[in-house]
C-alpha cells in the first residue's frame, strides 16, 4: 500500500494539451474517484499512473518513489481496464496466475495465490472457463481477480463497470467499496458516473478539460460545491440553475419572480448570479410566498416523485418524498430552501460565499 | 399472387425454405460442377489411359503410374516441389510475420509501406518472373554486377546454369513474390487483437517477447494455420515462375510437378502422362489440408457460450 502523489502533471497529445497541471494527493489506503464528463483527461491521468502513457511534465510518486521514467510494471499497480481486457485464450485461473508466472513464482505460491483471490471473488468454479464462457459480471469479477492476485500497492480502475447492465453495476459498485473496505489498498478509480463517484469514492476529484475544478468527500462537493460546474456534475437529479439578479436581500429571476437570497450566499446590488438549488430542496408553497410555476412533466418512481416544471423558461426539477396529485398544465407555487441554495456568479460560474 | 384459391407453384416455392435454398445454391453448385469437378475427373480419367494429343486413348489401368515410379526424372520433380514448397514457405512465414509485426506498430508513412508491400502480389506473375529472369541473367545480372564493383567476387553468378543456385535462385523470386499475402494477411490477423490485452500484459510485467509469445502468437494462431495453409498450396502448385524463369532447367533441376506435368502434356504430346503426374500432387495436397483442418478446429476458448 501508498499514497499516490501527482504534482503539476502535464499531458500533450502533439499540440493538443489534454492535461493542465493536475495536482491530486492520495492517501494510503484512500478510494479516490476521477469523475468527469468525456474528454476531461481523467482517463488519460490514470493512464499515465500506470505508466501506459508518458507524462510530458510534472511528477507522480507511488509512495516514496517518482515513476515518472518507470516501466509500468515496477510501479507496483494493478489496473481494471473498461473492456476486461481478459486474454481469450487463457482459462480463468491463467488470466489471474499470469503476472505470477511472468514474475517465476513457483507452482504453489501461484496455486494459493490464485485461490485466495477466487475465493475473496466466488470465483472458484468458473477457474477452468474460458472468458468466453462468462458473463459479463462474471468477466468484470475475473478482471478484478487478476489485479488482486498481484498484491499491489494500488489498484486503478479504468471505467470498469460501464459495459454492464444497469443492475449489475449497482450490485459491482458495493461489491468494489466492500473490497476495498477488506484490502484497504489505494485506489484509483476513474468514472463519468457521479453516483458511482458519489457512492464509492472517500475522495472525489472533479476534472472538467483537464483540469481539476474541485477535491473533496463525496459530502463536501455535494454541499459546498466550489462552482457551478461541480454543483450541475454532482447530485441525481442535477442543480437547478435560475439566472437572475441580486436586489436587495432577494435575487430577481429573469421573468419577474422573486426568490429569497440565500443564507450563506453574498453578492452586491446588481450584480448578475445564477441561482442553485437542488430538486431535493424544493418544497411546496402557500400562496403567499415562493414563485407561481407551470406543470410539464410528473415522473412518479414509487419512492418519491420528479416534477418538471417552468419558470420563467427555464425548466425546473423538484423531488417530492410526498405525494401528490399533479397534473400537467396546473398552476403550482414552490419556494427553494434557502439554507441549502446557492449562488453562483453568472459570469465566472464561482460559488459566492459569505 | 397467393390470394387465389390455391397457391401457384412459385407461391408454393416461396413458402418452401428447403427448395428455395436448393434453387438458389444451383448456380454455384452449377459452377463447381463445370470448373472443378468436371476438369478434376477429367484428369483422373485421362490419368488411367494412354490418351495423346490427337488420338484417344484407352484405358490401361495404373500404367502411367507405374511407369512413373520408375522414372527417375518424375521423382526429381517430386523431390523438387517438396523442397521448393519447404524451403519457400518456410521463408515467407516468418519474413511475412515479421512485416506484419512491423507494420502493425505506429510507423511513420504506415499505409504507405502497407501499398509498398502489396507491390509483388499486384504485379502479374510472368512480369515478375522476367524481372527475376533478367536478374538472373548470366552476362546481365545487376546482383552479379554489383558484387564485382564492390569487388566482393571477381566473376559473375552462375545463376541459373547450375542445379543448385538455380533451385535457391527461384525459390527467392517465389518469396518475393509470396510474402506479400502472408503479411498482409498475417497483419489483418493482427488487428483483430486489441491493444488493451498488451497493455493489460504489460502491466503485468510482460516483456515485448514475453507478449508475442503469450499473446500474439497463440491469438493469432487461428490465421497463421488459414494462411499458411494457402500458402503451401500456392506454393506446390506453382508452375508460372518456373516456366518462365528456367523452364524446368538446367537438367531438370527445378522442374516442379506442376511444369513437368505440362512439358509431358503439352509440347510433349503425352496428354495420359502429364495428367498422372497432375493427379501425383493430389495426395500431397489433401495432406496439406488435412493438416491445416486439424488446425483450423475452433478451440475451446474460441468457442462460445452455450446460453
Amino acid at each position: 500500500m501508498a499514497s499516490v502523489t501527482i504534482g503539476q502533471v502535464q499531458k500533450y497529445f502533439g499540440q493538443t494539451h489534454i492535461i493542465k497541471g493536475v495536482s491530486i494527493d492520495i492517501d494510503d489506503g484512500e478510494f479516490c474517484v476521477l469523475v468527469g464528463p468525456s474528454g476531461c483527461g481523467k482517463s488519460t491521468l490514470l493512464r499515465m499512473i500506470a505508466g501506459l502513457e508518458e507524462i510530458s511534465g510534472g511528477q507522480i510518486s507511488i509512495g516514496a518513489k517518482v515513476v515518472n521514467d518507470m516501466p509500468p510494471k515496477e510501479r507496483d499497480i494493478a489496473m481494471v481496464f473498461q473492456n476486461y481486457a481478459l486474454y481469450p485464450h487463457m482459462t480463468v485461473r491463467d488470466n489471474m496466475a499470469f503476472s505470477l508466472m511472468l514474475a517465476k513464482k513457483d507452482k504453489a505460491t501461484i496455486e494459493a495465490g490464485v485461490g485466495k483471490a477466487a475465493d475473496i471473488l466466488g470465483l472458484r468454479p468458473l477457474l477452468d472457463r474460458y472468458p468466453r464462457q462468462l458473463s459479463g459480471g462474471q468477466r468484470q469479477r475475473v478482471a478484478m481477480g487478476r489485479a488482486i492476485v498481484r498484491d499491489p500497492q494500488v489498484f486503478l480502475f479504468d471505467e470498469p463497470l460501464s459495459n454492464l447492465d444497469a443492475k449489475l453495476r449497482v450490485a459491482m459498485r458495493t461489491e468494489i467499496k466492500e473490497l476495498h473496505q477488506r484490502l484497504k489498498t489505494t485506489s484509483i478509480y476513474v468514472t463519468h458516473d457521479q453516483i458511482e463517484a458519489m457512492t464509492m469514492a472517500d475522495k472525489i476529484v472533479v476534472m472538467r478539460d483537464g483540469i481539476v475544478e474541485q477535491t473533496g468527500t463525496p459530502l463536501q462537493l455535494y454541499d459546498h460545491p466550489a462552482n457551478q460546474f461541480v454543483a450541475g456534475f454532482i447530485g441525481s437529479p442535477s442543480m437547478n440553475f435560475l439566472p437572475g439578479t441580486v436586489k436587495g436581500s432577494q435575487v430577481e429571476l429573469e421573468g419577474g419572480a422573486m426568490l429569497p437570497m440565500p443564507t450563506n450566499a453574498r453578492a452586491v446590488e446588481g450584480q448578475k448570479v445564477v441561482y442553485g438549488t437542488r430538486p431535493e430542496h424544493i418544497d411546496m408553497a402557500t400562496d403567499s410566498d415562493g414563485v407561481a410555476t407551470e406543470v410539464v412533466v410528473v415522473e412518479p418512481t414509487g419512492a418519491d416523485t420528479q416534477v418538471f416544471t417552468k419558470i420563467a423558461g427555464v425548466e425546473v426539477t423538484s423531488v417530492f418524498r410526498e405525494r401528490h396529485d399533479f397534473k400537467p398544465g396546473a398552476m403550482i407555487r414552490l419556494k427553494p430552501d434557502p439554507t441549502r441554495a446557492h449562488l453562483f456568479d453568472a459570469a465566472s460560474g464561482v460559488r459566492l460565499v459569505a | 399472387m397467393s390470394q387465389g384459391s390455391g397457391l401457384s407453384l412459385l407461391g408454393r416455392l416461396n413458402n418452401s425454405a428447403n427448395a428455395l435454398g436448393f434453387i438458389f445454391m444451383l448456380p454455384a453448385a452449377a459452377i463447381l460442377l463445370v470448373f472443378l469437378t468436371y476438369p478434376l475427373g477429367l484428369g483422373m480419367w485421362l490419368g488411367l489411359t494412354d490418351t495423346k494429343i490427337g488420338r484417344d486413348g484407352v484405358f490401361v489401368g495404373l500404367e502411367n503410374y507405374k511407369s512413373l515410379a520408375e522414372d527417375s526424372v518424375f521423382w526429381l520433380s517430386v523431390f523438387n516441389t517438396v523442397f521448393y514448397t519447404a524451403v519457400a514457405s518456410f521463408f515467407k512465414f516468418f519474413l511475412g510475420l515479421w512485416l506484419a509485426l512491423l507494420l502493425n506498430e505506429n510507423i511513420k508513412f504506415k499505409s504507405f509501406m502497407r501499398a509498398i508491400l502489396l507491390l509483388p502480389w499486384i504485379v502479374p506473375t510472368t512480369l515478375s518472373a522476367i524481372a527475376f529472369w533478367w536478374i538472373y541473367d548470366s552476362q546481365f545480372s545487376i546482383i552479379s554486377w554489383v558484387l564485382v564493383k564492390a569487388g566482393l567476387i571477381d566473376k559473375y553468378i552462375n545463376f541459373l546454369g547450375d542445379g543448385w543456385n538455380a533451385r535457391f535462385s527461384v525459390i527467392a523470386a517465389n518469396i518475393w513474390r509470396g510474402i506479400p499475402f502472408v503479411a498482409i494477411s498475417l497483419l489483418a490477423g493482427l488487428q483483430t487483437i486489441s491493444p488493451s490485452l498488451y497493455e493489460a500484459a504489460t502491466i503485468d510485467g510482460a516483456s515485448p517477447w514475453q507478449r508475442f509469445r503469450h499473446i500474439t502468437y497463440p491469438l493469432l494462431t487461428p490465421i497463421i494455420a488459414i494462411v499458411m495453409t494457402f500458402s503451401v498450396l500456392f506454393t506446390f502448385t506453382d508452375f508460372q515462375l518456373i516456366y518462365v524463369i528456367t523452364r524446368g532447367g538446367p537438367v531438370n533441376a527445378t522442374h516442379l510437378m506442376a511444369t513437368l506435368s505440362f512439358q509431358r502434356a503439352i509440347p510433349g504430346g503425352q496428354l495420359a502422362e502429364g495428367a498422372a503426374i497432375a493427379m501425383a500432387m493430389v495426395p500431397f495436397l489433401i495432406g496439406a489440408i488435412l493438416i491445416s483442418f486439424f488446425g483450423l478446429q475452433r478451440r475451446a476458448w474460441q468457442q462460445g457460450t452455450k446460453d
